[in-house]
């Protein structure tokens, strides 16, 4: 009795923690940016200060604004595909394959992993520069893969294990190829792994600041992080908060999406990518 | 695995003549994992090389012609100089505190995850959402929430002053900057510790039970012992992830009030002042840093790496 309700307790924790800022920054997003300016606090708007969907509206007429979604949407889902692609190949041979370097590819990954991205920004900037690749997609797009690609491949590799392989070589005894068996009978297996690793790899790539700072200078390519973090307003002094809450909410909202349409999946991607029993 | 296993006799005697179809197979697992290998070091060992490469330059950007070798004089400047050592000491202390917080916090939200069974899907959706969550606009709401202008927290909390500025001084900007840090990635952290106890058999734990062992007896010596793995390899990957913290300073204080991280500093030094020479200097010192602490934790708590690694 004493433990059912510890875990409901518990339960009730956890839904405070976890949507307590969330109902925050919908808050602040409904608050008027005058009241802002003076001083507003507290949770909820307070009598007479509700803006209604004001910040919103001004917020998607910023043709900044707009610019850094399409880029973060563009470049996200870019990156996504092309670094499942590899993660998916280099997965299957991990999780299949006797060759020699595994444990080469297995130890990049995880030193990638744990790469300090910060020590890369410089020369990278330096080079980009020299390659005409400062403040494009590409740009953006090539560090994100590098970034991803470890998590790629340990959670298609941990999926991969799993599956049936006797169906491939049921189809390798029928005459196929290792390509054609791995084309035909295990991609529409592994569809679902594969997935999984593209949310995850969404996720990252949608959140990085880092190389969204430093890699890009003008709305060409800066994405939805980056470009809120230097959303200024009419007054340097004093940030429009309710405007930056409110793109905060927008930029949430694909993530939100994901989680609510996703949730298995990604609780079985992270749980079975990270710790193998 | 199991067929793995199956098949893995007839491939070992391959080895020894290595069979055309050893010899395919290895060929095969080379070319698939090319392409990844190729991106992946890309972006990091040709930089990181380039980095060694322009540490021991006197190196600006504005001035690219004045370039001058100054050998290890970037190092020198950068390692007596009081700042970078006072950065470190901070990074290190937001490194410690919030993994220590996250590994408590996100321990129990395993337990209570683990045992719930009605409102399963509820808890979960709602964990990610933290986890998913752009960490700026983490940063900018939990700066809102601690404004004394704009936030709730000073309203809400007892024994503050309404008018309490907490990014004006170190010590409340660095709490403000922990707080943020830790709501958005304990998520993570009790997603891994979960799958680590769910490992552990119920079996054991009744066992003790039957056995007499008191509650606190079957956490220590049954559940925490068999989740070992998961608990170092989840230590391992968040106090690396937690040394490198950069964006909630950025968005929250912008380095002042002395709540700069090591990252942060680089940063300055070579995005917004265009020194290339010593942020490549502090590039390479950030990065041996972390593998000094990835090595310290690897030895100290021996996590086995073959499981962080994926080798089955």
């Amino acid at each position: 009795m004493l433990r059912r309700l510890g875990t409901a307790v518990g339960c009730l924790l956890i839904l405070v923690w976890c949507l307590l800022p969330v109902a925050w920054i919908i808050s602040l997003s409904f608050k008027t940016q005058e009241s802002i300016t003076v001083g507003n606090p507290g949770f909820l708007p307070s009598e007479g200060t509700n803006a209604g969907w004001q910040n919103y509206i001004d917020v998607w007429d910023n043709e900044q604004f707009r610019r850094a979604i399409l880029n973060s949407v563009g470049i996200a889902l870019i990156a996504t595909v092309a670094s499942v692609i590899l993660g998916t190949l280099a997965a299957y041979a991990i999780a299949r394959l006797e060759f020699r370097g595994k444990k080469f590819v297995l130890t990049t990954a995880l030193a990638i992993a744990m790469f300090p991205v910060v020590s890369l920004v410089g020369p990278l900037f330096d080079m980009w520069r020299t390659l005409g690749l400062y403040d494009t997609w590409p740009g953006l797009i090539i560090p994100y893969m590098s970034f991803t690609l470890p998590l790629a491949i340990w959670t298609l590799t941990a999926f991969f294990r799993e599956i049936p392989w006797e169906l491939e070589q049921a189809a390798q005894v029928d005459g196929a190829t290792s390509w054609q068996a791995f084309r035909k009978i295990i991609v529409p297996l592994a569809a679902p792994g594969v997935f999984t690793a593209a949310i995850l790899t969404f996720f990252f790539a949608w959140n990085d600041f880092v190389f969204g700072i430093s890699l890009t200078s003008t709305e060409n390519a800066r994405p939805i992080p980056a470009a809120l973090s230097f959303f200024v307003g009419a007054d340097p002094f004093n940030r429009p908060a309710s405007l930056l809450a409110a793109g905060a909410v927008i930029a949430t909202i694909p993530i939100i999406v994901i989680v609510l349409v996703f949730q298995r999946k990604i609780v079985a991607g992270l749980t079975s990518g990270a710790v193998k029993g | 695995m199991s067929t793995a296993t199956v098949e893995r006799p007839a491939r070992g005697k391959g080895k020894v003549r290595a069979s055309d179809r050893a010899r395919a197979e290895n060929s095969l697992g080379q070319k698939l994992v090319a392409p990844a290998i190729f991106v992946m070091l890309l972006v990091t060992a040709f930089p990181m090389l380039r980095a060694i490469y322009l540490s021991v330059f006197n190196y600006t950007l504005t001035a690219p012609d004045d370039r001058e070798f100054v050998g290890l004089g970037n190092y020198i400047t950068a390692l007596t100089d009081p700042l970078f050592w006072r950065d470190t000491g901070v990074t290190v202390l937001y490194m410690l505190v919030t993994v220590s917080v996250e590994l408590v916090i996100g321990f129990v939200f395993a337990m209570v995850m683990h045992r719930v069974i009605f409102a399963r899907g509820v808890i979960r959706t709602s964990i990610l959402i933290p986890y998913g969550i752009i960490t700026v606009v983490s940063g900018f709401a939990w700066q809102f929430a601690f404004s004394y202008q704009n936030g709730f927290v000073n309203g809400w909390l007892p024994g503050i002053s309404e008018q309490f500025n907490w990014f004006g001084e170190t010590t409340p900007a660095v709490i403000a900057i922990m707080v943020s840090e830790i709501w958005k990635t304990t998520p993570f952290m009790s997603l891994l510790l979960l799958a680590g106890l769910a490992q552990v058999s119920e079996d054991m734990i009744e066992a003790a039970k039957v056995d007499g062992a008191s509650w606190t007896q079957r956490l220590f010596k049954v559940i925490l012992p068999n989740m070992q793995a998961a608990i170092m390899v989840a230590v391992l990957f968040r106090a690396l992830d937690a040394y490198r913290i950069f964006d909630n300073i950025f968005v929250m204080t912008n380095g002042a009030s002395g709540t700069e991280s090591i990252s942060f500093l680089t940063y300055r030094q070579t995005i917004e002042q265009f020194q290339l020479g010593m942020g490549s200097a502090l590039s390479v010192l950030l990065f041996l840093s972390v593998l000094l602490i990835a090595w310290l934790i690897v030895k100290l708590f021996r996590v086995d790496l073959a499981a962080a690694r994926q080798e089955g």
